[in-house]
């Protein structure tokens, strides 16, 4: 679904990302970690062009992100992001925000779109918040209309950027199960986050990132049981102690 | 002092006949208001865009609008004024500014002030426009680009709609401006209301009379602008929503 | 086709330059008068005494609210007359040299003020207090404490105002005194050059604040630095 093939990406002389490859496939689900820092989050922003690379290919569903030719647009809405910060649009509704991009990208009539996404703010747990402004709702309540604005475009993989980290602690966990639902029914995720929880319960593999290196790529059960680089278990034993 | 104070000045007719000094200082401010709103559009207009050409990647756009903000902003409202109205006619193509010379000296003078005023003013808001996207999360660029929107798209229905409610305060002091500037236009002859004013001096002697009304009357508008721009700053506020920054 | 003459320019460069001095003239003095009644302005304002912060936020709003070319007719043609009729002088230039100074000093010193308000309410409350706990008055706290710190986060916004100033007063033109601008126009009027030489006083103010701009721009980042 997606590969990522020897990707390098500089600012200038400094040196983001360096020869980074590993693939995801249908219906997996992948943790990237890291300390801050170490890339994750351009990495991942990297997948869908947000950020443009300098060296290697990356392809999503066989397109490939970094060729010129490439209609962004078009893969962008089939590939759902959740940022950290939720990005919900200030100035609309809940139900504008999950309208918006379906009317204006992929040509849904009105009431189609609201109709999904109304259906998929009942799965998050939130339609009863249709006709509030994002500014009206609580971190944990935004993030899930969030996720729910981006599966609202029927995507094929879902990214997610520290989708937790801004979050009052007592939130984490309602946008965690949303992710968690999601994981089991099959969707397939890139997930950078530092919730090693969530990896234990859903993750196929997890990724450890370093100074712009993927470090560790192992299965979930191997990257627990026994992590290689001393760094990677250096990261583990001060989140798991945090 | 002995000045006459004679209010009634302004029921008097005027020398030329067919109307009173009053109807005089209310064409004049006829005037005032279709120069101030009609360059207001053209500053609006031109300014929008130019603010988003500063802000797209691509030094070629972005340069052209800092060009033009540059240009507009460090030479003398009344030197632009006057190259308007008297340099520009002359060297157009012979043709052009000959057509253009033979127009109503009105319409000359009013078109002159109009294009001024509005590409003036359009530079400071272009600045505004600027401020107000680059004051914007970066992350919201990037959700309306990750949900497939193209950069028009994004900047359509997610940056300008955010943008323009944050710079509704500052516009307001620029459409507030731009009435006071509109005063200017009275150097080539256009008759506004300050030039209403001093035509009544020129013609009554009753000096303090006619600045006193002209004076209140632009008091006037200003208060008036303002009550219209708290109107729309109240209809456009967004529930919930605190201020920029993530 | 229009065709250019620059001829006129050379010879009237020292006339110019005797209207860029005046130029510079009203500016000085209308900046420095303006920063210091400003400053009054602004205190006056913010200080707890009702008739005092009335009196100051009514100057502001006034001069804020009513162009500059009506501010400068007002001192043109009612200020000689007033001095002509009460203390029986003539008009002459040096009148209207000194009421354009007037007037741009007492209509910049409204702009000045909001901008010294602001600069003032953005010296942390707690430097205040600070300065009171300390055992000082309110205006030697004022004075020793909020002011400098607030006029070193101004530096920029008031020589910023001072470039706005500094084109604005070729506005005297209403008055015909000669100033840069008015010294061009006469020149150009003259011997039929008006193109050429609004084209050059507009290339000569160009040139001067856009270079006076990337100076504040540099000053500015030095400050925040």
């Amino acid at each position: 679904m997606i590969s990522i093939r020897k990707v390098s990406k500089h600012y200038g002389s400094f040196q983001v990302l360096t020869d980074c490859s590993t693939d995801v496939q249908k219906g997996e689900v992948i943790v990237v970690c890291g300390p801050s820092g170490s890339g994750k989050s351009t990495l991942i922003k990297c997948v869908n062009g947000l950020e443009p690379f300098q060296q290697g290919e990356i392809l999503v569903n066989g397109i490939s992100v970094g060729d010129p030719k490439t209609n962004l647009s078009k893969l962008r809405a089939h590939v759902g992001m959740v940022f950290q910060n939720f990005e919900l649009f200030p100035h609309m509704s809940v139900t504008d925000n999950l309208a918006i991009a379906q009317i204006k990208v992929l040509g849904r009539g009105r009431e189609e779109a609201v109709d999904r996404g109304l259906k998929l703010l009942d799965r998050v747990g939130l339609l009863a918040q249709a006709d509030k402004f994002p500014g009206q709702l609580s971190g944990g309540q935004q993030q899930r209309v969030a996720i729910a604005r981006a599966l609202a475009m029927d995507p094929i993989c879902m990214l997610f950027d520290e989708p937790t980290s801004a979050l009052d602690p007592e939130m984490v966990n309602e946008v965690l199960d949303v992710m968690v639902g999601l994981a089991l029914g099959g969707m397939t995720m890139m997930v950078v986050t530092h919730e090693m929880g969530f990896a234990r319960r859903v993750a196929h593999r997890v990724i450890f990132m370093d100074q712009g290196r993927i470090v560790e790529d192992a299965p979930k059960e191997a990257f627990f049981g026994t992590p290689r680089s001393e760094r990677a278990q250096q990261f583990l034993s001060k989140i798991l102690h945090h | 002092m002995s000045y006459h104070w004679n209010w009634s000045v302004f029921l008097a007719q005027v020398p030329s006949g067919g109307t009173t000094y009053l109807g005089w200082m209310l064409s004049g401010l006829a005037t005032t208001l279709a120069l101030s709103l009609s360059a207001w559009l053209i500053a609006l207009a031109v300014g929008s865009l130019m603010g988003v050409l500063r802000t797209v990647p691509g030094r070629w756009l972005s340069g052209i609008a800092a060009l033009y903000v540059e240009l507009f902003r460090n030479i003398p409202l009344l030197v632009q004024l006057f190259i308007w109205y008297f340099v520009l006619p002359e060297i157009l193509p012979t043709g052009i500014g000959n057509a253009y010379k033979a127009i109503n000296p009105m319409l000359q003078q009013f078109t002159a002030a109009m294009i001024c005023l509005g590409l003036f003013t359009g530079a400071r808001v272009c600045e505004q426009v600027r401020s107000g996207i680059d004051s914007l999360p970066r992350g919201q660029k990037y959700a309306g680009l990750a949900l497939g929107f193209s950069l028009p798209q994004t900047y359509r229905h997610v940056l300008l709609p955010m943008a323009f409610r944050i710079i509704v305060p500052p516009l307001t002091s620029e459409f507030l401006n731009i009435f006071k500037n509109s005063a200017v236009a009275s150097t080539i002859g256009l008759l506004e209301l300050a030039a209403e004013g001093r035509q009544l001096v020129d013609y009554t002697a009753q000096p303090y009379e006619s600045f006193i009304a002209v004076t209140l009357t632009f008091m006037m508008l200003n208060a008036l602008v303002m009550v219209l721009m708290h109107r729309v700053e109240g209809r456009t506020r967004v529930p919930g929503y605190i201020g920029g920054g993530s | 086709m229009y065709e250019f003459d620059w001829s006129s320019i050379p010879g009237a460069l020292p006339f110019l330059w005797a209207g860029m001095k005046t130029t510079l003239e009203i500016t000085a003095l209308a900046v420095a008068v303006g920063i210091v009644w400003g400053t009054l302005l602004a205190i006056m304002r913010m200080s707890g005494i009702r008739l005092l912060s009335w009196f100051a936020a009514g100057y502001v709003n006034l001069f804020r609210s009513i162009p500059l070319v009506m501010v400068l007719l007002w001192f043109f043609l009612i200020v000689p007359a007033l001095m002509e009729s009460v203390f029986s002088i003539p008009r002459t230039s040096d009148t209207r040299l000194a009421s354009a100074m007037v007037a741009f000093a007492l209509f910049e010193a409204a702009y000045y003020a909001e901008i010294i308000r602001a600069g003032i309410q953005s010296v942390h409350k707690g430097q205040m207090g600070a300065a009171l706990a300390l055992g000082m008055s309110y205006g030697q706290a004022m004075r020793l404490v909020v002011l400098p710190q607030a006029f070193r986060n101004m530096v920029p916004l008031l020589l910023t105002q001072g470039i706005i100033l500094f084109q604005d007063t070729s506005l005297v033109y209403v008055s015909s005194l000669a100033d840069f601008f008015g010294a061009a126009y006469k020149v150009g009027d003259r011997d039929g050059r008006l193109v050429e030489l609004l084209l050059f006083a507009g290339a000569v103010y160009f040139l001067i604040c856009f270079s006076a701009s990337l100076l504040v721009k540099r000053f500015q980042k030095k400050v925040i630095a």
